[in-house]
């Protein structure tokens, strides 16, 4: 009697183990139909798109690359990383194409031989946003340098990116242009997303440097407000970059180009330009032949 | 509280996503708990039938090897599977192959080290006797996998419950694809980033009753043990 309880529980165990398989397996292929349905499909249709987290977050590429998908069978793989992590994947050929923002390191990246063939594809801006009474008093500054220094002399706290973010490297380069090096307790380097700064930020009721896009998607959760934005040297271009196909034969180096090519036709231009964000274009088309 | 309900509402409501997202994981996490227990479980039976010099720091380093983190064991694959690695060809990085392979290089010390104490608290006397038996090493590893079978069950279900909550080596392996590699775990990390966490709660539970689920199965295979 005892055996045949012990066996029968047993046997419950197996079986339960085995409809947790076949249900998995069952979604799984549900889930295959779900992916987006890939045309004539090209001889390697996986690209992988290293990228930052301002295209991937904001809905941008959410948006666009179902319109890709249909114009040219590609499906991209969106590995969404800051924009030194993005590169770093690039030089280790993790990925066949990149679409980054921090212009300085994608010209060395250029320069090593590690791309081959870069383009303008559009930009946006940064933006100070801080506590809605602006405590540092950033509001009328004259340009961003100004500003920055009014925010290192306030003592208010500055989350930064930390990370070598496209951000973060604009946020750096500001400093610098102050005459400032930022150290000290108001200075905190979150090692952190942009979405995650914000809502820090948004914590320690102080300020950070975000790009437009990010910001406005995040807006219903934040009680931040912009307090600078304008200056031209804010301006946040992003670059497409093909990887070497010669580094590495894995490289997907046709459906690279043809992103790169599909992203900075009249049609890809066009599709940027018409997403929106509460209204608002978030990222304008700058692509010149 | 309203984020409480929606969660509620994205499970009942089959939003498509959120369930593909969940299967996903239990996909991967059945893969890796299988490649971890095909070398784990023997591991465990030679450690216990072994008699070997050095056989306690074998197994002080299948302990040790344990309480490595996920991010440690992620990084180190990635230098392995990366296209400029020495395994890059096989495509494994951002992709299925490589969560699975990660989640059961994590999940094979805890096999290992789960089936060699578990089968302790056999008779000790078992491997003797199967040894003036004059049974070969190969039959006694095979008996002893029999014979302990609760005990290697439920190495496989702490093994499954281990990669099933892990997001350290599913987010660097498999870089949180859409329609690809993102899991439950990663789904959370980036929805919690966002601020968006009805999805991440609503996963938190899910998460929350495998884990029930699995302590549940595996109280049942101790009490048949005895």
């Amino acid at each position: 009697m005892r055996l045949i309880a012990k066996r029968d529980a047993f046997r419950a165990a197996a079986v339960c183990a085995a409809l947790l398989a076949a249900s998995a397996q069952a979604f799984a292929l549900g889930g295959k139909e779900a992916a987006p349905a890939s045309r004539p499909a090209p001889a390697n249709p996986r690209v992988r798109l290293a990228t930052t987290t301002s295209t991937e977050n904001s809905g941008l590429l959410s948006y666009l690359l179902p319109f890709f998908a249909e114009d040219t069978g590609y499906t991209v793989d969106v590995v969404a990383v800051g924009t030194g992590a993005a590169l770093k994947l690039g030089e280790n050929a993790d990925a066949d194409v990149l679409l980054v923002h921090a212009r300085a390191l994608e010209d060395a990246f250029m320069a090593a031989g590690h791309g081959a063939e870069r383009r303008d594809v559009m930009y946006n801006d940064f933006i100070v946003i801080g506590p809605a009474g602006d405590p540092a008093g950033l509001k009328g500054s004259a340009d961003a340098k100004a500003a920055f220094a009014r925010l290192a002399a306030s003592g208010a706290s500055f989350v930064s990116r930390g990370d070598k973010s496209g951000t973060h490297v604009k946020e750096l380069d500001t400093w610098k242009a102050a005459g400032i090096a930022p150290s000290g307790a108001w200075y905190k380097e979150a090692g952190q997303g942009m979405e995650q700064c914000i809502i820090m930020a948004e914590g320690l009721q102080g300020y950070t440097l975000s790009d437009r896009a990010t910001y406005v998607a995040l807006k219903d959760k934040t009680s931040l407000a912009i307090l600078f934005d304008g200056d031209p040297v804010l301006f946040n271009p992003y670059g497409v970059i093909t990887v070497a196909p010669s580094k590495n034969p894995a490289i997907n180096a046709d459906g690279a180009k043809a992103f790169l090519d599909w992203l900075t036709s009249e049609r890809g231009q066009g599709l940027i330009a018409s997403f929106k964000l509460e209204g608002q274009t978030m990222f304008f088309p700058n692509y010149k032949p | 509280m309203e984020s409480l309900l929606e969660a509620v509402s994205l499970l009942v409501g089959g939003d498509r996503e959120t369930w593909w997202t969940i299967a996903t994981s239990v996909r991967f996490s059945l893969w890796s708990t299988v490649f971890a227990v095909i070398p784990g479980v023997p591991l465990g039976a030679a450690l216990f039938l072994g008699r070997f010099k050095g056989k306690r720091a074998a197994v002080a380093l299948v302990n040790a090897v344990m309480a490595v983190p996920t991010v440690v064991v992620g990084l180190f694959v990635y230098s392995f599977i990366s296209r400029s690695g020495p395994l890059g060809s096989l495509g494994l990085l951002y992709a299925p192959g490589g969560v699975v392979l990660g989640q059961a290089l994590l999940a094979f010390p805890l096999v290992a080290s789960m089936s060699y104490t578990g089968l302790q608290k056999l008779d000790p006397r078992y491997g003797e006797t199967l040894l003036t038996l004059g049974a070969g090493p190969w039959r006694r590893l095979a008996a002893i996998i029999r014979e302990g079978r609760y005990v290697i069950t439920q190495a496989m279900l702490a093994a499954f419950g281990r990669v099933a909550g892990e997001v350290g080596v599913s987010m660097m392996l498999g870089g949180n694809i859409r329609w690809y590699t993102r899991t439950m775990t990663t789904t959370i990390a980036l929805d919690a980033s966002k601020g968006e966490f009805e999805r991440a709660l609503s996963l938190g539970f899910v998460l929350l009753a495998l884990a029930l689920l699995v302590n549940f199965l595996s109280h049942l295979a101790v009490r048949d043990g005895r």
